[in-house]
Formats: C-alpha cells, structure tokens, sequence
C-alpha cells in the first residue's frame, strides 16, 4: 500500500530525460491481440504497428468490431497484448509488473470513456482528485489541483455535485478533469462524445482542441467523421488490422 | 495511504447505509450474547459461592455413607460391625476430644424430621428442613437470632422452636413478635424462642426456610427415638486446618466403628469440596453457554464476508475505474479490507456496550458479572473477524484485471 508513494525511479526509464523528446509516446509494433481458442479464436488484433509522436492529436475511425477499443485499451495499459511489443513513453510495458503497470496509469496516461465511469455518490471534486490519492499527493494540495482542473473545464461551480446531479456533458468534462489532472503526457479517449448531444459534443471537443494547442497527446476514437476531422492524424482500422493512417491537416 | 484507504472505505459503508448497519448487527449480537452469556455464567458461579459460604465457615460435616453403610466386613466382628453403622451421639461427643482432636472447635448433632408443616392460626407453611440440634449448631453454621434467642442446653426435652427467617415472615407479618407464642408443628405445641436473622435467599434453595428444636424433643416428637444421627456438624478451628481437622476426625471415627479407609461407613465432607463440585459443574455450563455465543459470533462474521463479497461484485465497475486511474492491487485491498474492519470492529464496540448493559440486568435470579477478559477477547475476535472474512473479499476486488472490472455489467 505504501508503494504508490514510490518515486518513479521504480519504472525503468530506458533513456536519459534529454532523449525524452526523440522517441514517439506511442509505439506499437507487430501487436496481435486474439480472444478465445480453436473455433472461438477472434483476432482482435492481427499485426498493428503504429507510432505516435508527442504532441500529436490522432483520431482513430472504423467500423464496429474492427479492434478499436482492444487497440486503445492496450495502449492504456488496461489490457496486454497477446503478442507483439508497446513501449509507452520508451517504455518496454511487457517487461513492466502490475504494481509498476498501476503507476504507468496513474502517471503517464489520462483516460476518457464514451459512458464517463465516475465513481458514483462521490462528488465531481473527489472524483477529479482521486488519481492524485493514488500518487500521495497531499489532501490539500489534491484539492488544490482538482479545483484548478474543474476550472479548466469550465465546471468549478459543480464541484460538490453528485454525478447523479450532472448531465452527460457535465459528467464527461468531470472525467476530462481527472483525466487531465495527473498532466499524463497522454489522453485517450474512447468515444468521448458518443453519448453526448451535438452541443455537449462540441463542448468536449473544443476542450479537446485547447488541450492539443498547449502541446499534449491526444489519441481518440470515434464514429462520427466530423469529430474525427478536429484530429491532424486519422488511422482507419478494419478486421484488426490498420488499413490506413492520414494526416489531415488538424485543428479546424 | 492508509488514511486514504480509511476514507474511500468509510465513503463505501455510507453508501449502503441500511446494509452496513445489518451487518454490524450480526456482530453486534455474536459480541454481546458472549459476554452477557459468559457474564451469566460467572454471576451463577458467584451466587454459588455465596450461597455455600452462608452455610457456615470452616465447616465440615459427618455423614453416614450409604453406599458402604450394608456392606460386611471379612474381617471384623459383626455385631461391633452392626453397631457402628450408625452415626450415634457418643460418636460426636467424641469429636470433642481436645487431646485427639485439636482442631476441632466445636461440634453438633443433627437429626432431620422429614414433612414438617409449622401453623399459627391460619397460616400455615411446609418447612423445607426441620433439625433436631443443640445450641452450638448456630455458631457452626453462622445463624444468629434476630430476635429472642437461638438453642441453649437448658432447652433440652423441652418443646420450644427456633424459627428460621422464611418460615417465620409466612407465619406473620412480623417476625418478631412470633417470640414467646405457640405455633404447631405437626399439631404438636412448640414456644417459640427466637426467630433467625436472614442469610438472604440466592437461587437454588432458601437457607432460611429452616426451624430447629432440641435434638431430644425432635426424636421425642417427630423422629421416634433412635441412637443414629443424621449428621454431624464440625466447626474447625481455622481455614487452615480443614484438613486436620478432618483426619483427625477420620481417626477417631474409624477407631469407633472398626473401618479403614477402604470401607469406611461415613464420610466427611468440607464446603471446599462442595464448591468444587458445584464450580466445576457451573464451569461446564459457562463453556456451554460460550460456545452458543462463539457459534452466533462466527455466523455474524461470514454474514460479514457475505456483504463483502456482495460489495465486491457490486462495485466491480468502480474497482475498475479505481485501476484504470492508477489503485494498485494493494489500494484495493487496504481499500475493501479497512471497510470490513470498520464493519466488524464497529459492531464488536457496539456489542461490548450492549454485553456489558444487558449484563447488568439480573437474569434468572442470579447477577451477572463481565468477564473483562471476554471484553479485550472480543475487541480481538471482531477485529479477526473484520481481517479474515474481509480479505477474501478484497483480494477478490484487486485480483480483478482492470479491463475485465470495466466491462463488468
Ligand atoms: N473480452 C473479449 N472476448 C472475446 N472477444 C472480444 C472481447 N473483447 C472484444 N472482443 C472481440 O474483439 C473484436 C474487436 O472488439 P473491439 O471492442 O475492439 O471493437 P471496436 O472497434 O471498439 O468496436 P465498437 O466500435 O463497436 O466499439 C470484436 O470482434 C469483439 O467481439
Ligand atoms: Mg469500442
């Protein structure tokens, strides 16, 4: 329990932090990811490479099934690869334990889910904050940070809510907020704006955008091509596989 | 970090108020009925122990022993034999050799009339034990007079009555001046010459429901006259030399009626071994009682597992979304662990408050006593409990990978 205090010296950090910058956040190399065996076998992911560099804001479309979600949930360390190698930040994450994976998550990456996942009967402040429990961060400044990050969203003034008492749109940026109050150098979102409506969309997005401007990595999943086009990158998945990776100029 | 664990822990049990609050009680009720319970079970002890001491301190008693009593010895004479089976009068004058017994204080016959009904006017009363006694029976067994006086030699064959404080209170409103009157016993005549002070009833049988009567009148009137005694009483001088005192008593009796210890006709027995009999048997009924309350006590802690686990399956989605920003295995158990804890040592307090209450209130006639040892067992046992059936739970709840508790519906 009192390991989450632990320094990040714990993670082995190939580099020195002047070569940071060179190697891409995201590095994905001949990935498979199959479920089941024999008859049941499903290639989720049959052989993705992929490299994202800092900075880079990437959308990622296809249709329904074609691995998506099981690529994102990879890429935050949620779920590992059945083959193939991820190196996040430089970092090896199959040579990496689940103490170390648990810090990764904490540290490095943000995550955005299209349903929100707050923790329910606990306030929107608390929720925001709740990663920084995790690091040991002190009570105050937790709330401190928090405030400030309720504030970026645009919702300081609900702070004490309930999720119960907030739209979805309200809800999301709540979850914008925790995501972004660590300062991953990463933000995934998996269809971010899937259950909101136009104007909450949008909403969402703009944040998006302005996170983008001051320099992080955003890499997102959607349906919808106009939220796509807000991305600078698009990468097209089907069947498990990347058939294709365009820049598209960027924010709009 | 415990802390923070403690927190999201007590944030999880106000979540389910109602739920929490039923779990506790199970604890609550395991808790308290071991002490309230174990409490009864000293407090039984206790009247016990008082109730033998208002028989008399350092007191032995002879009695004729039945089971060898008919018995024939191969070697010795048989009409010494016949003779000596019976306790006599001669056989306690005896006792009160200062030479072969010093340590003996003092000593009084005693016969018992069976079914004596005492009556005054109207009022009428079934004595539970009737004595044929002298004066000194009153200083073995610690009974004085409340009012006129106890037996003295100059009663001897006269029809006078000492009445003990239960049977007097049912013959009039009061006692004392029951002094000097005749009641019948039997529909024979008696002058009241006293009435007992009370030695206070505990429970199990009344010592004041006694009357006594010279040892002469009570074979003249109810027993029919016969050498052999019901017992002997024997006041020894000291606690201390209970065990002289009763060899020396062995001595002289076997001496008188030809037996050895092989095949003794009598037998002598001191409170001490009264109180360890009867301790030994409340002893036996205390772990009884005990085990029932241990019995409700580990059924209120898997009814703690139980909700724990019920809590776990529950909140599967939020075990993932805690993962997915960064609780490492052991946030999750501290986090679940703390909760069932909390729970448990929650209800052990509650428990030990309630225990100790409802011990305060007599039960069944005897006052119970708090064992406090049973209240640090309990802190202990509920903390256990709090541990052993939570950490199942809450390994179950970090042993969840955090995709699969994320997409737990
Ligand atoms: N836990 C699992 N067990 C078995 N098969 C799975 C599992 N998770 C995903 N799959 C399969 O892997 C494939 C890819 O699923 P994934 O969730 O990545 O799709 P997606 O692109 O995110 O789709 P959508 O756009 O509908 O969210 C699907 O065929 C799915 O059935
Ligand atoms: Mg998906």
């Amino acid at each position: 329990m009192s390991g989450i205090t632990s320094s990040a010296a714990t993670l082995p950090y190939p580099s020195a932090p002047g070569r940071a910058a060179q190697h891409p956040v995201i590095s994905l190399s001949a990935v498979h990811k199959i479920y089941g065996e024999g008859e049941a076998e499903v290639r989720a992911l049959d052989g993705v490479g992929l490299s994202i560099a800092r900075g880079e804001f990437v959308a990622i479309i296809g249709a329904s099934g074609s691995g998506k979600s099981t690529m994102m949930n990879i890429i935050g360390c949620l779920d590992a690869p059945t083959s193939g190698e991820y190196r996040l930040d430089g970092i090896a994450t199959g040579e990496l334990d689940e103490h170390q994976l648990a810090q990764i998550r904490n540290r490095k990456i943000g995550f955005v889910f299209q349903n929100f996942n707050l923790i329910p009967r606990t306030r929107a402040v608390d929720n925001v904050a709740m990663p920084l429990a995790y690091r040991g961060v002190s009570r105050r400044e937790r709330h401190e940070r928090a405030m400030a990050a309720l504030d970026a969203v645009g919702l300081s003034e609900r702070a004490s809510h309930l999720p119960s008492q907030l739209s979805g749109g309200q809800q999301q940026r709540v979850a914008i907020a925790r995501a972004l109050v660590t300062e991953p150098v990463l933000l995934l979102a998996d269809e971010p704006t899937g259950a909101l409506d136009t104007h909450a969309s949008h909403e969402v997005l703009d944040l998006f955008d302005s996170l983008h401007a001051t320099g992080r990595s955003i890499v997102m999943i959607t349906h919808e091509l106009d939220v796509a086009a807000r991305a600078e990158r698009t990468v097209r998945m089907q069947d498990g596989l990347i058939i294709a990776d365009s820049r598209t100029g960027g924010v709009a | 970090m415990i802390l923070e664990a403690v927190r999201f822990a007590f944030s999880g049990i106000a979540a389910n108020k109602m739920r929490s609050a039923l779990t506790t009680l199970g604890i609550v009720i395991g808790i308290s009925a071991v002490i309230a319970l174990l409490a009864v079970g000293a407090g039984t002890q206790n009247s016990i122990k008082s109730q033998i001491a208002k028989l008399g301190t350092n007191v032995l008693t002879v009695n004729r022993s039945v089971s060898t009593g008919g018995r024939s010895t191969g070697g010795s004479a048989t009409s010494t034999r016949s003779q000596s089976t019976n306790l006599t009068q001669a056989d306690q004058q005896a006792l009160q050799d200062p030479v072969l017994a010093p340590d003996v204080a003092a000593t009084a016959p005693v016969v018992q009339a069976q079914s004596i009904t005492a009556a005054l006017g109207t009022s009428t009363h079934s004595i539970a034990s009737t004595l044929g006694t002298t004066g000194d029976y009153f200083g073995i067994t610690d009974f004085a007079a409340a009012a006129g006086r106890v037996l003295n030699a100059g009663d001897t064959g006269q029809s006078v009555v000492v009445l003990g404080n239960s049977v007097a209170a049912d013959l009039a409103a009061n006692t004392a001046s029951l002094v000097g009157q005749s009641v019948s016993l039997n529909g024979q005549q008696f002058t009241v010459v006293g009435v007992l002070a009370a030695k206070g009833t505990s429970g199990l049988n009344d010592p004041d429901d006694v009357a006594m009567v010279p040892i002469d009148t009570a074979k003249d009137k109810f027993t029919g006259y016969s050498l052999s005694l019901s017992s002997i009483a024997v006041q020894a001088k000291s606690a201390d030399v209970m065990v002289q005192a009763q060899n020396e008593i062995q001595q002289i009796l076997d001496a008188r009626h030809q037996v050895t210890e092989a095949n003794r006709d009598y037998q002598v027995r001191n409170q001490a071994q009264l109180l360890t009999t009867a301790t030994s048997t409340t002893q036996t009924l205390t772990t009884l009682l005990g085990a029932v309350a241990g019995i409700s006590l580990l059924v209120g802690g898997i009814g703690v597992m139980n909700i724990m686990l019920v809590t776990v399956t529950e909140r599967t989605r939020e075990i993932g979304i805690r993962k997915a920003i960064g609780a490492t295995r052991g946030n999750i158990v501290a986090q679940f662990l703390v909760e069932s804890l909390i729970v448990s040592v929650l209800g052990g307090v509650m428990g030990i408050l309630l225990g100790v209450g409802i011990s305060s209130i007599p039960l069944f006639g005897v006052t119970p006593e708090v064992q406090w040892w049973t209240v640090w067992l309990s802190v202990g046992v509920s903390a256990a409990i709090g541990l052993v059936f939570g950490i199942y739970p809450a390994n179950k709840a970090a042993r969840l990978r955090p995709i699969d508790a994320l997409r737990y519906e």
